[in-house]
C-alpha cells in the first residue's frame, strides 16, 4: 500500500486537479467509512487582511474571543473544555498582551501587532521540538486565528457544510473541529496531523471517521466526490461508479449491522437456547457513560478508577462524588468499582514506587495499595460512601494469595469504622477479587471472596508469558489459548462450588468471536466496552445451547 | 540567588513537581490563576534554569517546560508575598489538586 501511495500522491501536487481514481494514503485517526463531496472550510479567512484596528478594537476582539471560548467550553465535554482552558487563560495573559498593546500604541494596526507577537510565540513553541509543545503551538495558532476573525468582525459560525460532505483541510484545530456540525459532515481528511492529536481524540469520541497525514491536499477541489475509507486509512478521489457502488454496499452493511446491534442492545441477552446472560459495561471514563443508556446493560462490571488518579491522589470527597455518579447512573443496577490498579507501567503521582525491571510482575494493583494503607483506606471509604446509594462491589486487582484479600478486608473494616465514627452515611460494599494471576485462578476456591471477576487481559499475559504490549507476541497472547480457557473454566467451577458470582471483564468479552467459548465455559456475566454491547448481545443470541462446551473445560 | 542584586525583598519557597508530564497546560493554568489572586508580584523558576518568570503569565509558565520531578522555586514580593508563596507551594505539593 505504501508503494501505491507514493506513486499516486506525486500525482496530486503536479496540477490543479487530481486524477479520478487516485488513492491517497494516510493514517487512521478514527475508523469508519464515508462517501461524499469534498468540503474545504474557508482556510483563507484568517489570512485575509483585517481593517486597521486600534486598541479599543483589539480589546473588543479579545472579549469576543473569550466569550466564544466560554460558549464552546460550556457546550462541550470535559475533554474539550481542558483543551480550551489554556487558550482562555492566554487571553488574560498580560505578559503576552503587553507587547501587542505596545505595538498598537505605536501605530501598528491591531491585526498585524497581534499576528506578529503570536507568530513569534508559536515559532518559539515549535522550536522546542517536543510533541507536547508542538500541540500547544497549534493551540496558540488556533487562538491567533480566532482573535483575527474577531478583529475582522467575521461571523463566528462557519458556513454550513453540505450535507454528507467530507471535510478536507491541511490540518484542523480542536476548536475548528468543535465548531463544525458533525451531524451534517460525514468525515474528515487531513493533510497533516497525527493519530494522537487532540483532534483525533475528539473524532474518536464522536465516532467521526478521520484520516490524517495524507500529505498535500491543496489540489483537491471543493465538491470533488470522495470516498473516505478510514478503516483502510485512505481517501479515493473521484472514484468510478463501480467503486462507489461497492463502498455504498459496505456502508449499508455497516449501518445494517449497527442498527441490528443497537436494536439488540436494548433487549436482554439470551442464547439461542434461551439461557440469560448478563451484560455489564466497563466504565473507563465516566464521561462516556453520559452518552450510554443504562437500560442497555445489567450494571457496571468494571470501573477503572485510575482515571481519577491521573493528576495525583484524589481526596475522599472527590472520589466519593465520582463513584456516587456511577451508582446514580446505574439506577439500582450493581456497580463494580475496582480499587486502584496502578503499577510501574502506569505510575500514579504521589504513590512512591521503586524502579522495577519488570513492572508487570512487580508492585502493582492490590500489592501497591497494601503498601499505601492511607490512600487505600481513602478509596475504600469513598466506595463505602457510594454504596449507600445502591448495590456496590469493591473489586481488588492483582491478587495472588488469600492473605492479600484478608489484609484488604481488615482495611475495609477500618474504613467502615472510621465512617461510622465520623457519622458519615455509608454501606458496606461486597468485597471480591479479580482473577488475573494463574495462582488465583488455580486456587480460586480458597479465597473467601464475595465474587470473582476474571481479568482475561492479564490472565492471558501471565499464562502465555507473552507481554500484552508487544506486537511481535500478539499471536501468542491469545485469550483463546486452551490453557487460558482451562483457568477460566476452573474459576467458574470454584464460583459455583462457593455459590458466588463469576464474571469476566477483559477485552475478550467485547469480542463477538470469543462469546461462544465463554458461554461454553459456563460464564453468564460479561462486562464489555459500552460501544460493543449490541454486538456482544447479538453474538450471545447466536450462541447454541449451554451444552456446547469447550475442550479443556473441567466441568 | 542568580538574579542581579536589586532592592526588591523576595519571600522564597520551593515545591517538587510530581505530575508525570510535568508543568503541562492544566497545572500551568491553575498555577497562574492562583498567583493572580495575590497582589504580590510572584515569580517561579525551574531548578537548573536561571530565568525567573512571571507566575501570573500562563504563556511564560508553559514555556518553562518544567518536567516531572523538577524542583520549582517560587518567590514573591509585596504585601501578601508570604501567603502567595505558601499557597503556590501548597498547590504544587498537592499536585494541583488532581
Amino acid at each position: 500500500m505504501a508503494d501505491r501511495a507514493a506513486e499516486t500522491r506525486s500525482g496530486t501536487v503536479r496540477s490543479g486537479t487530481v486524477r479520478s481514481g487516485t488513492v491517497l494514503a494516510g493514517v487512521t485517526a478514527s475508523g469508519g467509512l464515508a462517501l461524499g463531496p469534498c468540503f474545504r472550510p474557508s482556510e483563507a479567512a484568517a489570512a485575509a487582511d483585517a481593517p486597521p484596528a486600534d486598541a479599543a478594537d483589539f480589546a473588543a476582539a479579545l472579549a469576543r474571543a473569550a466569550t466564544e471560548l466560554r460558549r464552546l467550553m460550556a457546550r462541550e465535554e470535559r475533554l474539550a473544555a481542558e483543551i480550551l482552558e489554556f487558550q482562555s487563560a492566554l487571553l488574560e495573559d498580560d505578559d503576552l498582551l503587553a507587547p501587542v498593546r505596545a505595538r498598537i500604541a505605536g501605530g501598528i494596526p491591531a491585526d498585524l501587532a497581534w499576528r506578529g507577537v503570536l507568530d513569534a510565540e508559536i515559532a518559539d513553541y515549535r522550536a522546542a521540538e517536543d510533541e507536547y509543545m508542538a500541540a500547544r503551538a497549534s493551540d496558540l495558532a488556533d487562538l491567533r486565528d480566532r482573535v483575527l476573525r474577531a478583529l475582522r468582525g467575521a461571523p463566528v459560525a462557519p458556513a454550513p457544510a453540505p450535507e454528507g460532505a467530507i471535510l478536507v483541510a491541511a490540518d484542523l484545530t480542536p476548536t475548528a473541529f468543535l465548531e463544525q456540525d458533525w451531524t451534517r459532515l460525514a468525515g474528515a481528511a487531513l493533510g497533516g496531523g497525527s493519530a494522537t492529536s487532540h483532534v483525533a481524540l475528539l473524532a474518536r469520541a464522536r465516532g467521526v471517521p478521520m484520516v490524517v497525514g495524507l500529505g498535500d491536499l491543496s489540489a483537491l477541489a471543493d465538491a470533488t466526490p470522495l470516498a473516505l475509507d478510514a478503516d483502510r486509512a485512505e481517501v479515493l478521489v473521484a472514484p468510478d461508479e463501480a467503486t462507489r457502488a461497492a463502498i455504498r454496499t459496505r456502508i449499508a452493511a455497516l449501518r445494517d449491522e449497527a442498527a441490528r446491534a443497537s436494536e439488540a442492545a436494548r433487549l436482554p441477552a439470551r442464547t439461542a437456547a434461551g439461557q440469560p446472560v448478563r451484560i455489564m459495561v466497563n466504565a473507563d471514563d465516566p464521561a462516556l457513560l453520559a452518552t450510554t443508556d443504562p437500560a442497555i446493560c445489567d450494571g457496571i462490571g468494571l470501573t477503572r478508577t485510575e482515571f481519577l488518579f491521573a493528576d495525583g491522589l484524589p481526596g475522599e470527597d472527590a472520589q466519593a462524588a465520582a463513584y456516587e455518579g456511577l451508582v446514580r447512573w446505574a439506577a439500582g443496577r450493581p456497580v463494580t468499582i475496582r480499587t486502584l490498579d496502578a503499577g510501574g507501567d502506569k505510575p500514579v503521582p504521589g504513590l512512591s514506587q521503586p524502579e522495577e525491571a519488570n513492572p508487570f510482575l512487580g508492585l502493582r494493583g492490590l500489592r501497591l495499595s497494601l503498601r499505601h494503607p492511607e490512600a487505600f483506606r481513602t478509596q475504600l471509604r469513598a466506595i463505602a460512601r457510594a454504596a449507600r446509594l445502591g448495590p456496590v462491589k469493591a473489586m481488588l486487582p492483582m491478587v495472588t494469595v488469600p492473605a492479600e484479600l484478608e489484609a484488604a478486608r481488615v482495611h475495609l473494616d477500618t474504613a467502615i469504622a472510621e465512617l461510622e465514627e465520623s457519622g458519615t452515611p455509608h454501606a458496606r460494599p461486597a468485597l471480591g477479587i479479580m482473577v488475573e494471576t494463574p495462582a488465583a485462578a488455580l486456587t480460586a476456591e480458597s479465597f473467601d471472596a464475595d465474587f470473582y471477576s476474571i481479568g482475561s487481559n492479564d490472565l492471558t499475559q501471565y499464562v502465555t508469558a507473552a507481554a500484552r504490549d508487544n506486537p511481535a507476541l500478539a499471536p501468542l497472547a491469545d485469550p483463546l489459548n486452551p490453557a487460558v480457557l482451562e483457568l477460566i473454566g476452573r474459576t467458574v467451577a470454584a464460583g459455583r462450588a462457593r455459590g458466588v458470582e463469576v464474571s469476566l471483564c477483559g477485552d475478550m468479552a467485547s469480542r463477538p468471536e470469543c462469546i461462544a467459548a465463554l458461554i461454553g465455559l459456563g460464564l453468564d456475566t460479561l462486562s464489555v466496552a459500552p460501544a460493543t454491547v449490541g454486538a456482544v448481545k447479538l453474538a450471545v443470541a447466536e450462541t447454541g445451547a449451554r451444552g456446547n462446551r469447550q475442550e479443556g473445560d473441567p466441568a | 540567588m542568580t538574579e542581579p542584586a536589586s532592592h526588591v525583598d523576595w519571600v522564597e519557597g520551593e515545591a517538587l513537581l510530581t505530575d508525570e508530564t510535568g508543568l503541562h497546560a492544566r497545572p500551568a493554568v491553575k498555577l497562574t490563576k492562583l498567583a493572580k489572586s495575590f497582589a504580590a508580584a510572584v515569580e517561579i523558576r525551574a531548578e537548573g534554569q536561571d530565568r525567573w518568570v512571571n507566575a501570573k503569565s500562563p504563556n511564560a509558565v508553559m514555556k518553562l517546560r518544567a518536567g516531572h520531578r523538577t524542583m520549582l522555586r517560587i518567590r514573591a514580593s509585596g504585601e501578601d508575598a508570604k501567603e502567595a508563596v505558601a499557597a503556590l507551594a501548597g498547590l504544587v505539593t498537592r499536585n494541583f489538586d488532581g
